[in-house]
């Protein structure tokens, strides 16, 4: 028996349209590392509940293990990959100059997901209260407890854009 | 990778290195292997640890395994600081697998001495360790003793280099080598400036005679909070771990493990999964005896089209042996036996049994912790290539000697025929001591030859086919003379014996003949005076797949021993603080790191409700493991719900000379966190035969919004350095604990850490 043939989609990632011959209930997740060897996007429970393959569609973001692609198809996504030429691309290097100036990484498997979530967050509130950082990142886990590296990289992110934007 | 038999290199001459005799200790026997490192762009290997290129790039060579410890960068100072090299070009490349980047430092600590026992038979015994260590070569990363391993060698290898790199620059220009110096990355002779770069193909035909360390007082690099080398490439999704390898024309394998303890699949449907898209195989696993068990695999081009026609494999599974077996009986076994208290003692001293029976007074109690899982963020994983003879194996793994021998085993070829590439992982907490999951990926890779496959397992698999910690009991009890004064105390705890179990797994069956040190380590090396003291362990046979788990031993008996104490305290009216204090008196290094952690946390004064108006406490905790000492102190409260919430804490550490004080507050928060988890959630249960939890809904992680604020302070030292990784975890369950004490009146002596209804009222 010869398995059907199976059609070709294609998608918008980070900025160009690429092709792809995937099912359409295949997750994002395995398109992204496999098709396109995009392998920025991690792997780490396949029923979002840990949040670290998190990446952004139409800037929001979103889990990619659990999304079929077939429910992206008119979105614009972007992977931590894309971020340095996607639209939120400032809020994205304050976030990763801060990540890098408090040294939050440890193992760094989970931190391309802090990094989409805390993006995310930032480009919509430029100035998160503690609460607000915790309804953001609370679905992103690290195992390595790099937690209060992250909250407070993203406040010294936000500071950087605000004193960015201040005339 | 090359192979050579000998390569280039300075010091102390390649024939007297190379072949190291029994009889004789050289002055630096891991100086230069058999093996070269990995050499690129024009590189020379001036010894077994470091290459420069002519660019001035300066490749430091690690045989430890980066789980996010932050070790690679502290290896890289120890080298650097020596060589006196540009910081800002230095790079790190893994160890190819050879004997003097065995780990001799984890060796020795496995002896069952005390840390200050320094005399003359404790002297002998670990030098004659050591010794052994040193010819069996067993690469290892783990027992947070990296540092300790490497502090000799790393420093001595980047001295040596410098010390050839001066004598080549002297040579050339003239100047004596005692009037040149280095400054980053330079040879400075009088007027010439000449770069490493161009130096080291002269350097690598010096024979320098003495070579000297730097004096710690001179130290520009150590003992400097660093930033860890691979910072940027975390956060631009360019750090590569095994999961991530890509290769041309690479196939995907998922697998499904028996669900029960010792099952086999009866019946599977291959036709099924090889008629969907992409499927290319089925492959049957029986497991190796590096403790992967019995299970099916698909191999397919895409990990997940293999995930999909596992589903339609439609196994039907033996139950095996044990399919019976649940958490509540396996507890109660474990309690009977902990409170038989006939254990076996592995250390102690004076007679605990009759300082009870004399006793003014005796306390006991019975305390519990369950079956972790690691759940490291990446899932098992390791890629594999089977071809004529050879093998080719991607992975991470915390003993790559053993990774690649199993390979070799399972593929049926020599060692040698075995080529290994390692990289970072997604966490490691000890789960990548087994090498389970490569055994397995290279039986996979078998069935599909000339073709990389890589074996990757759902959450799912991961969390129930774990070597997990054992599920221990101890039966602590205490005597106490009519002042309150702990006159003596006895542990004995009942659990599965972890190095007994693993020794098997990874080819050193010795270790099922010698007493387990992890199974009452925690309780007999601790610095607290106590005139007789009794730390034994019932090893209980359980089918229970058990291994090293961050901090191991220490882990739970940090629990049991420090809320024994503090009820101990709390019962005889003393503050647990001070009780602690009064048996630290010849203990000068614990007592420092109990006084800062109380200074710093502001210990006799009233804690402030919480923000929402809840009632707060502080808890304390003190655990001397791995060489260290960590204290801390835990600011708890309740919510309207019950539930425990941390809200602060401080803790403070003596690991020695701190290398890199910025890995060290790292991994305090790391070790306070993790251990929250486990403290608070942690818990993995059978039923039927069955591990219970599959993903992180079920097995409970701390997250963002259940973060304390975290204060660490280190003890300005300069004593050997200690291990850190492991260490600020086994204090936090106990501060917890003991802080809901003081905020309650309940004593909690079962993990996780549940105040029963109806406090806990949701």
């Amino acid at each position: 028996m010869t398995p059907p043939a199976i059609p070709r989609i294609t998608l918008r990632i980070n900025g160009e349209r690429r092709q792809l011959a995937v099912e359409p209930e295949m997750p994002l997740l395995w398109a992204l590392r496999e098709t396109l060897a995009l392998t920025g996007t991690k792997f780490g429970c396949g029923v979002a509940a840990c949040g670290i393959c998190t990446v952004h569609a139409d800037g929001v973001p979103i889990r990619a293990c659990v999304t079929p692609v077939s429910a992206v198809l008119s979105a614009t996504i972007v992977t931590i990959e894309g971020l340095a030429t996607s639209p939120v691309s400032p809020v994205a290097s304050a976030v990763q100059q801060a990540w890098v100036a408090r040294d939050v990484a440890q193992c760094g498997y989970c931190q391309s997901g802090q990094i989409m979530a805390a993006t995310a967050l930032l480009a919509t509130d430029s100035a998160p209260t503690d609460a607000a950082i915790n309804h953001a990142m609370r679905g992103v886990l690290c195992r390595c407890g790099t937690y209060p590296r992250i909250r407070a990289a993203i406040h010294d992110a936000a500071e950087t854009l605000r004193a960015a934007a201040a005339p | 990778m090359m192979r050579r038999r000998t390569f280039l290199l300075a010091g102390l001459g390649a024939g007297g290195a190379l072949f190291v005799g029994w009889a004789v200790t050289p002055p630096r026997p891991r100086l230069v292997g058999r093996t070269a490192p990995d050499i690129e762009n024009g590189a020379v290997a001036l010894n077994g640890w470091l290459t420069i290129a002519p660019d001035d790039t300066v490749t430091v060579v690690v045989p430890k395994a980066e789980m996010g410890q932050g070790i690679h960068t502290a290896l890289a100072m120890l080298v650097a600081e020596e060589l006196g090299c540009d910081w800002d070009r230095v790079r790190i490349a893994h160890s190819p697998v050879d004997a003097i980047y065995g780990n001799v430092a984890v060796i020795v600590e496995s002896l069952p001495l005390r840390p200050e026992e320094q005399g003359p038979l404790a002297r002998w015994l670990r030098w004659t360790t050591a010794k052994t260590a040193r010819q069996v070569g067993l690469m290892i990363t783990g027992g947070s003793s990296s540092i300790r391993d490497c502090w000799g060698p790393m420093r001595d290898a980047g001295a040596s280099a410098r010390t050839a790199l001066v004598a080549a620059a002297a040579a050339r220009t003239g100047v004596s080598a005692d009037s040149c110096r280095v400054e980053r990355g330079i040879v400075v002779c009088g007027s010439t400036r000449l770069r490493f770069g161009e130096l080291v193909a002269e350097a690598a035909t010096q024979k320098p005679r003495r070579v000297a360390l730097k004096p710690m007082a001179e130290f520009t690099r150590l003992g400097i909070a660093t930033p860890r080398l691979q910072g940027v490439r975390a956060t631009d999704g360019t750090l590569t771990y095994s999961a991530d390898v890509r290769l041309p024309g690479m196939l995907y394998a998922a697998v499904a493990h028996a669900p029960t303890l010792g099952g086999v699949p009866a019946t599977f449907n291959r036709g099924a999964a090889l008629a969907r898209a992409g499927v290319s195989a089925v492959v049957p696993l029986a497991g190796s005896g590096y403790g992967d068990v019995a299970g099916v695999a698909v191999v397919a081009d895409s990990w997940w089209r293999a995930q999909q026609a596992l589903a339609a494999l439609a196994i039907t599974w033996t139950p095996g042996p044990h399919a019976a077996l649940s958490s509540d009986t396996l507890t109660q076994q474990l309690r009977t036996a902990a409170q038989a208290d006939d254990g076996f003692t592995l250390r102690g001293h004076g007679k605990a049994q009759d300082a009870l029976d004399t006793a003014a007074r005796t306390l006991e109690a019975t305390y519990q912790a369950p079956y972790l899982a690691h759940a490291t963020m990446e899932p098992m994983n390791a890629t594999v290539r089977v071809d004529s003879g050879r093998a080719e194996l991607w992975t991470s793994t915390q003993v790559p000697g053993v990774a690649r021998d199993a390979v070799a085993r399972v593929v049926g070829i020599e060692a040698e025929q075995v080529t290994v590439h390692q990289y970072v992982m997604g966490g490691g907490f000890g789960r990548r001591l087994d090498v389970d999951y490569i055994a397995q990926a290279a039986a996979i890779a078998k069935a599909v030859p000339g073709v990389p496959v890589q074996t990757l397992w759902s959450r799912e698999e991961d969390m129930r086919h774990d070597f997990y910690r054992p599920a221990t009991v101890s039966h602590l009890r205490a005597a106490l003379d009519a002042n309150g004064v702990l006159t003596g105390l006895s542990a004995n705890s009942a659990g599965q014996q972890v190095f007994t179990e693993y020794g098997p797994r990874i080819g050193l069956g010795i270790l099922r003949r010698v007493p387990d040190r992890t199974s009452t380590e925690g309780i007999w090396d601790q610095p607290y005076a106590i005139a007789a003291l009794r730390a034994s362990h019932t090893a209980t046979a359980l089918p229970v797949p058990v291994g090293s788990w961050r901090a191991v031993g220490h882990s739970q008996q940090a629990f049991f021993l420090e809320s024994f104490l503090d009820e101990i305290a709390h019962a005889t009216n003393q503050d647990p603080a001070a009780f602690r204090r009064a048996m630290l008196r010849d203990a000068p290094r614990a007592r420092a790191v109990l006084d800062l952690v109380l200074t710093q946390s502001q210990w006799t004064t009233a804690v402030a409700p919480a923000a929402d108006g809840q009632a707060c406490a502080r808890g304390m905790a003190l655990h001397a493991s791995f060489g260290s000492i960590v204290a801390q102190v835990a600011e708890v409260s309740l919510s309207s719900a019950g539930e425990i919430r941390v809200h602060r804490v401080v803790v403070a550490i003596d690991c020695g000379f701190p290398v890199n004080p910025n890995a060290i507050t790292q991994q305090m928060e790391s070790g306070v966190i993790d251990g929250l988890s486990t403290a608070l959630y942690g818990e993995i249960t059978i039923a039927n035969g069955a591990i219970q939890q599959g993903n992180f809904d079920g097995y409970r992680l701390l997250r963002m919004h259940e973060a304390p604020r975290i204060e660490t302070f280190i003890v300005p030292s300069m004593d050997e350095p200690g291990g850190v990784g492991e260490t600020g975890l086994p204090p936090i369950a106990p501060a917890v604990a003991n802080a809901v004490f003081a905020l309650t009146g309940t004593r909690l002596r079962t993990m996780p850490l549940r105040l029963p209804s109806p406090v806990a009222t949701t």
